[in-house]
């Protein structure tokens, strides 16, 4: 059992996780976190739900984790005053999960030092809660509604607008802001001194990449702060689950954050798993493995080649992207999918592996092999690639174990978790996952790991196949799960560990579907790794992370 | 270097053949004349905007500038500013924290532009649909030319759709 405490009684989950809940009171929450945070344990996520219609009001949802386990504590909060106590100050990385959880929820974290809005912008009211039950919605989206009611507060908008910095790096003239809906108005942190300046970055990048806002404050070219501000990508997509059939929501739990499909639909999956309390057939464990290892080899192939071409070695690009789509064409011929997404469901999956194919990814293993450690030596022979990557992003062990650094970017600076190895579910139990460690928490640091858990994943893949013997892909999955369940699934996905938590009601139906992207623990983490740096580095230290927008703004 | 250069050479050339155009892609009449389409079609500029997609369609749109596909090496390359466009691609269903964003890089980018919007998500809402939070479809906020459905589409998809915007309305007719 991961944590003691007195009047706490845990009840474990059904499942192979190492799970616990527990339903704990206002006065114990604190204490409870401060208990595991000193035993160098972590917060793995926070959420609300609404229970109104059930039991009490509203209710907190925290899952800790520990060497021993995880733990998700449910807090009940009344329905006029749902307010619980702020956690921010044991866990610094509670406080984005916090504000999150009072605009989606309204339910709201005492003495927290940051009350700042985060997932809201101005598409919804301050006063009103997307996640609560009765929260009426908002008519559909109209060009021409939008127009009109620009047109008649054009003018008080234009005064506004004087005042305001632009963020899309556009300059736009009063006309066309009239015809702008509500802007969002965030107080950002101002830096001031002689010399002081603020760079707006985004949200539209100059890049292929997700939306997001970064505000740098820099002398010269040095950046001395840098604060991020997300929630563009904010699709509603918590809401959206409430009541969707299970088959349905397995869907959208796969497109959460597309590049990680494979460990959101295994999370969810496991975690409808573990309220119908059944196990899937063997066979179809051991492809989960092989399809999320699949996932790995694909990322992380895809990050060293952006990483080549953030240093101007696109040498690196055109080689490792050759190498990505020989990975995404078989995933193709053989399992029907590019990413494989939907192939995970809940009791099971719905593709098999022919003989032919076990040959075909064999011979893609010692190919990818082969190439990956010329490719190696290539970069650490390059005196200029290894002169932008050492060094550049650096986030300490301390630093980094403070502020929970967690996956693929913490295992670089010396966090050794990884749920394949320390709580490993069937297929892992029988591989013996080797954790790739670095302690520099450098760019080249977590190349190096990359370049370690691209190796590991490939041994992996190897031995899944030569394990592999034929059996049933799906199991009978009821179509409704036992009413007012609650289970959790965590998978350790290429960016770190991939949480999905589902609530039943007394239908069993989804109520209430969270899942966590371990982007929301590495985020401001970044906003640590590139100070002091120089403004050109960052596009390479955040490529380095390379975190999800859309899997932390919902 | 020796080792680079040994590794290009034994590597070879992976460009495969490019897709043709897919008019059941294009969703209104070609708006442009021929003569710019003509211009355009020997280096188009393309601003790329997500408005709200899951980073699926990202990824196969960073696979159209991989070795195999070799979008630029039709001459068409991906900008960084919409003032440099004639063409913006944009995923996903747009959220409504987009809608500023979306509507000024249209308006920054300047006359004549096509817009291809990409995946199903863009085409119709998808999974997501339309909600408090999302608008939907792309052409539910600013037009759109082409539309390529799939999820994710694949990059040969998209390189048709790109192909398409660029085809002009007579050239099908004959």
């Amino acid at each position: 059992m991961p944590i003691t405490h007195p009047g706490l009684q845990l009840t474990k989950l059904p499942g192979a996780l190492p799970v616990w809940q527990a339903t704990i009171a206002h006065d114990d929450l604190r204490p409870v976190c401060q208990n595991v945070a000193d035993g160098g344990g972590r917060l793995l996520a926070l959420w609300g739900s609404d229970q109104r219609a059930t039991q009490f009001g509203f209710a907190l949802h925290v899952v800790l984790l520990n060497e021993a386990g995880m733990v998700c504590l449910h807090l009940p909060l009344s329905a006029e005053q749902p307010v619980y106590p702020d956690i921010s100050s044991i866990f610094p990385v509670a406080n984005r999960m916090q504000r999150a959880a009072y605009d989606l929820l309204g339910i709201y974290a005492s003495e927290a030092r940051d009350h700042r809005k985060w997932l809201r912008h101005a598409s919804w009211h301050s006063g009103s809660f997307p996640l609560r039950k009765d929260f009426a919605d908002t008519p559909p989206f109209s060009l021409e509604a939008l127009e009109a009611k620009s047109g008649k507060s054009a003018k008080a908008k234009r005064a506004k607008l004087g005042t305001k910095q632009m963020d899309a790096g556009v300059a736009v003239s009063a006309e066309t802001a009239a015809s702008q809906p509500e802007l969002d108005d965030y107080p950002f942190v101002q830096v001031e001194g002689q010399g002081v300046h603020e760079i707006p970055v985004g949200p539209v990048h100059a890049g292929i990449i997700e939306p997001g806002h970064f505000r740098f404050s820099i002398v010269g070219e040095k950046v001395l702060r840098l604060e991020q501000r997300f929630g563009y990508t904010h699709k509603g997509i918590e809401k959206r689950f409430e009541n969707m059939s299970l088959e349905r929501g397995a869907k959208l739990a796969g497109r959460v954050s597309g590049d990680s499909t494979v460990a959101y639909a295994w999370g969810y999956a496991m975690a409808a798993e573990s309220i119908a309390d059944v196990t899937p057939p063997d066979y179809a464990l051991w492809l989960r493995g092989l399809f999320l290892e699949r996932e790995r080899i694909a990322n992380h192939l895809g990050d060293l080649g952006y990483l080549g071409n953030d240093v101007a070695f696109s040498f690196g690009f055109a080689q490792f992207w050759i190498l990505k789509e020989q990975v995404l064409r078989n995933n193709a011929a053989l399992f029907g999918h590019r990413y494989l997404m939907d192939k995970i469901i809940p009791g099971g999956v719905t593709v098999g592996l022919a003989e032919s194919g076990k040959q075909t990814l064999l011979e893609e293993c010692s190919l990818l092999e082969g190439e990956a450690r010329r490719l190696r030596s290539i970069y650490e022979e390059h005196a200029a690639v290894q002169d932008r990557f050492i060094g550049a992003g650096c986030v300490a062990p301390a630093l980094a174990s403070r502020l929970g650094l967690c996956g693929l970017a913490g295992r670089a600076s010396s966090q050794s978790w990884d749920m394949r190895a320390q709580f490993p579910c069937p297929p892992y139990d029988k591989l013996d996952v080797q954790m790739a460690t670095h302690h520099n928490g450098d760019v080249a640091a977590r190349v190096i790991v990359r370049f370690d858990e691209l190796f590991e994943s490939l041994r992996l893949q190897r031995e899944i196949i030569t394990n592999l013997v034929g059996g049933d892909l799906l199991l009978q999955f009821p179509a409704h799960l036992p009413p007012d369940g609650f289970g959790i699934g965590v998978v350790e996905g290429w960016r770190g560990e991939v949480m999905v938590a589902i609530h039943t009601d007394a239908k069993g139906n989804l109520a209430r579907v969270h899942p966590h992207d371990p982007s929301w623990q590495n985020w401001p983490v970044l906003e640590h790794a590139i100070m002091g740096n120089v403004v050109p580095d960052f596009p390479l230290i955040n490529k380095s992370f390379n975190l999800s927008y859309s899997g932390q703004d919902l | 270097m020796y080792q680079i250069i040994k590794q290009i050479i034994k590597t070879g050339i992976r460009t495969e053949a490019t897709p043709l155009p897919d008019e059941a892609m294009r969703c209104t009449e070609q708006r442009l004349q021929q003569q710019i389409l003509d211009v355009f079609g020997g280096a188009l500029a393309i601003r790329f905007v997500d408005a709200g997609s899951c980073n699926g369609c990202e990824q196969e749109i960073h696979a159209v500038n991989n070795a195999y596909y070799n979008l630029e090496g039709q001459g068409i390359k991906f900008v960084a500013s919409p003032r440099h466009a004639d063409m913006l691609l944009v995923t996903g269903p747009v959220s409504r924290h987009m809608i500023v964003a979306l509507r000024r890089t249209y308006d920054a980018t300047p006359d004549p532009k096509l817009v291809v919007a990409i995946g199903d998500c863009a085409f119709d809402g998808g999974l997501f649909g339309e909600s408090y939070a999302s608008c939907g479809r792309v052409s539910n906020v600013i037009p759109v030319d082409v539309v390529v459905k799939g999820c994710p589409p694949t990059p040969t998809q998209i390189m048709q759709g790109i192909l398409t915007a660029l085809t002009g309305a007579h050239e099908v007719q004959a």
